[in-house]
């Protein structure tokens, strides 16, 4: 009970998510089966490992808005590197992984050396990022390897690899979070980057490692994407920004640093994702689609900020 | 009976050239004489005074936008809802244009721009009232602003007409001048005038600095917020209107173009991203230096790739130039 309690935001986001998720199977023609399980996971993790990424940076009060375009960038660069044979893929991932972890690592040398802001910062490198995709391939193309996007789009007996995948991805982020110097700096910083100052952490580098960590979740995201599509597409980065900032910000991850947790990021992401699946079923014309996404995201956001009218001082809303 | 203190008793040297236009405006304008001759090296045409002035006249459309852009951003907060603000003033004025009742068809900018006012009243309500972070509120009101553009348009180019005047606007030339650079240094003139000589420009600058200082000084916090974001989309529905009799339609993501260079021109015009502090000047030079640079990378016929990579190195250099500057100047 203690422990509900002090998660109370994740709890009312899970339980929200759950209950979209009911709501999802139910009126899904096909109703609950291991497919419709396996969809829902794939679009998931395309989401929610971008929010992950989007969290780190958020988590030492920065914003990323290159997140798309690493994604666009590392997808393209997996079109070329992602076939043959089975030891040249091996290197293929890890030499993606990289290039996000570059990408990542130079946001935020110009953040922390630079003193640049975040949001400028990863406005500016994300043209170039996204430059840089558009330049690899100027049009969708490209090959994945099948059997190993096979592999990581079916099921395992049943249950999605996707899921397996998050839930790893997911347990390994929030015990390193939780029990590593690293992860609790990180906190730290988000919370008062002075007082961390103060105390002996090296906000410097605490804050590059939250840059490189982030590039390299989007470096996952793309590769997950061309699990999922096959292809290398240089345009798919904006949505992708676009979502994982307003994933974070359902999950629970305060903008201003300091509070939250990857698994509020995901459960964000598919909440998300589970609403424009809903859309796409629920008899709504599709012209009327795009409004209602945009309207239920509004409506969420401001849910989650009913909080302002509980305050009894006004003065405790100007931190 | 106190006698007035002696506001000269503190002697104060006279700040110099460069403090007072502030560094990043002198490189900002270095930056644009260089684009100019670098330009006129490729192609000999550019040093005459026909293409500048059509460059001005393109900066202009770029200029008013980022005014509304520069207000939010002096608040501390962001807006980006521009995209779907252009796009959606500009259906909303060629369809009214179009309109065969010759009434309605008169209201069409009138109405074009209370649209981008009733979109930054929106924005406002969000940002002031449920404090929404704005970056977040902003970007899910360009979603529905999206949507019903979407929704009203079955995805297909709107139809209407262009009213004549924001064509006049747009194309006209008064005295050899284009009339869009007329209007963009009215709009200048009065963002000056609004920020140094009236008390919310004073609030606009404070309340960047400190919410929390201002709202226990007494001002009206989240009323001025509200104007703020009015104020911007009325300016960004005006860049819409010029945009619109530019180009003579309006078309589906016509302003998605438009945000990264927006944004671009306020923050390398020296203005801080994180509020409080900036001049319109900056911003004045920023949207001249980013159309320059625009216009040169188009006739160098780059592609669109190359670009892009170009656009966001030269932002970031810009950045990390003033910040190291700053740094050696000690402040």
């Amino acid at each position: 009970m203690n422990l509900l309690r002090r998660n109370r935001s994740l709890a009312i986001t899970i339980a929200a998510l759950l209950v979209l998720f009911a709501i999802f199977i139910a009126i899904h023609p096909r109703g609950f089966s291991v497919y419709v399980l396996t969809i829902w996971f794939n679009q998931g993790t395309l989401l929610g490992l971008a929010a992950i990424a989007q969290f780190f940076v958020v988590l030492v009060r920065g914003v990323d808005l290159s997140v798309g375009p690493i994604v666009a960038l590392t997808n393209v660069a997996a079109s070329y590197l992602l076939i043959g044979s089975p030891g040249g893929i091996a290197l293929g991932i890890v030499a993606v992984l990289v290039l996000g972890a570059i990408c990542g690592l130079a946001n935020g040398v110009a953040v922390v050396y630079g003193r640049v802001p975040p949001i400028v910062t990863t406005l500016a490198s994300g043209s170039i990022f996204s430059g840089l995709a558009l330049l690899l391939r100027p049009t969708p193309g490209g090959g994945i390897d099948e059997n190993l996007s096979d592999a990581l789009t079916y099921d395992i007996y049943g249950v999605p690899a996707s899921a397996i995948l998050l839930i790893v991805v997911l347990l390994a982020l929030t015990i390193s979070l939780r029990f590593s110097l690293l992860g609790l700096t990180m906190y730290a910083i988000g919370s008062s980057e002075q007082s961390a100052s103060m105390t002996g952490v090296r906000v410097g580098r605490v804050k590059l490692a939250a840059y490189g960590m982030s590039g390299i979740f989007s470096a996952l995201t793309g590769l997950y994407v061309s699990m999922v599509t096959l292809t290398g597409d240089p345009a798919i980065g904006p949505a992708y920004t676009l979502n994982s900032i307003a994933a974070v910000v359902l999950g629970g991850v305060a903008l201003t640093g300091g509070v939250g947790s990857p698994l509020g990021a995901v459960a964000g992401a598919l909440i998300l994702k589970t609403i424009s699946s809903l859309m796409f079923f629920s008899g709504l014309p599709p012209l009327a689609q795009p409004f209602f996404e945009g309207l239920v995201l509004a409506v969420a956001i401001s849910l989650g900020a009913l909080g302002v009218f509980r305050i009894r001082n006004r003065l405790e809303l100007f931190q | 009976m106190s006698n007035p203190v002696p506001t000269s008793a503190v002697h104060r040297p006279r700040p110099g050239f460069v403090d007072r236009i502030g560094i990043s405006v002198l490189l900002l304008a270095a930056g644009c004489v260089v684009l100019v001759l670098g330009g006129a090296v490729i192609y000999p045409g550019f040093l005459s005074p026909g293409y500048i002035l059509q460059q001005l006249q393109i900066a202009s459309f770029l200029g008013v936008i980022a005014t509304g852009a520069m207000l939010v951003i002096l608040l501390g907060e962001i807006d980006l809802s521009v995209p779907w603000t252009i796009t959606g003033t500009a259906i909303v004025v060629t369809t009214l244009a179009g309109s065969n009742n010759p009434a309605i068809a008169d209201l069409a900018l009138p109405l074009g721009l209370a649209t981008g006012a009733a979109i930054g009243f929106v924005n406002g309500l969000g940002v002031a009232l449920f404090r929404v972070p704005a970056m977040v509120w902003t970007l899910a009101v360009n979603a529905m602003l999206l949507g019903a553009a979407v929704f009203y348009t079955g995805g297909f180019k709107p139809q209407g007409a262009v009213p004549w005047l924001a064509t006049y606007a747009a194309l006209g030339h008064t005295f050899g001048v284009p009339n869009a650079f007329l209007l963009w240094l009215i709009v200048g003139a009065m963002t000056l005038w609004l920020l140094h000589r009236t008390t919310y420009g004073t609030y606009l600058y404070a309340m960047g600095n400190s919410q929390r200082a201002l709202f226990l000084a007494g001002a009206r916090v989240r009323t001025i917020t509200v104007c703020t974001f009015v104020l911007a989309g009325i300016l960004s529905s005006l860049g819409a209107i010029l945009l619109t009799g530019y180009t003579d339609q309006a078309y589906q993501g016509m302003g998605d173009p438009y945000l990264l260079p927006v944004i671009a021109a306020v923050v390398i015009g020296g203005t801080s991203i994180l509020g409080g502090s900036g001049s319109y000047v900056g911003t004045f030079v920023g949207a001249v230096f980013i159309t320059l640079l625009s216009s040169i990378l188009a006739v160098m016929q780059m592609s669109d790739a190359a670009r892009q990579i170009i656009f966001g190195a030269t932002i970031l250099a810009m950045l990390l130039a003033y910040r190291s500057s700053e740094k050696s100047a000690g402040t």
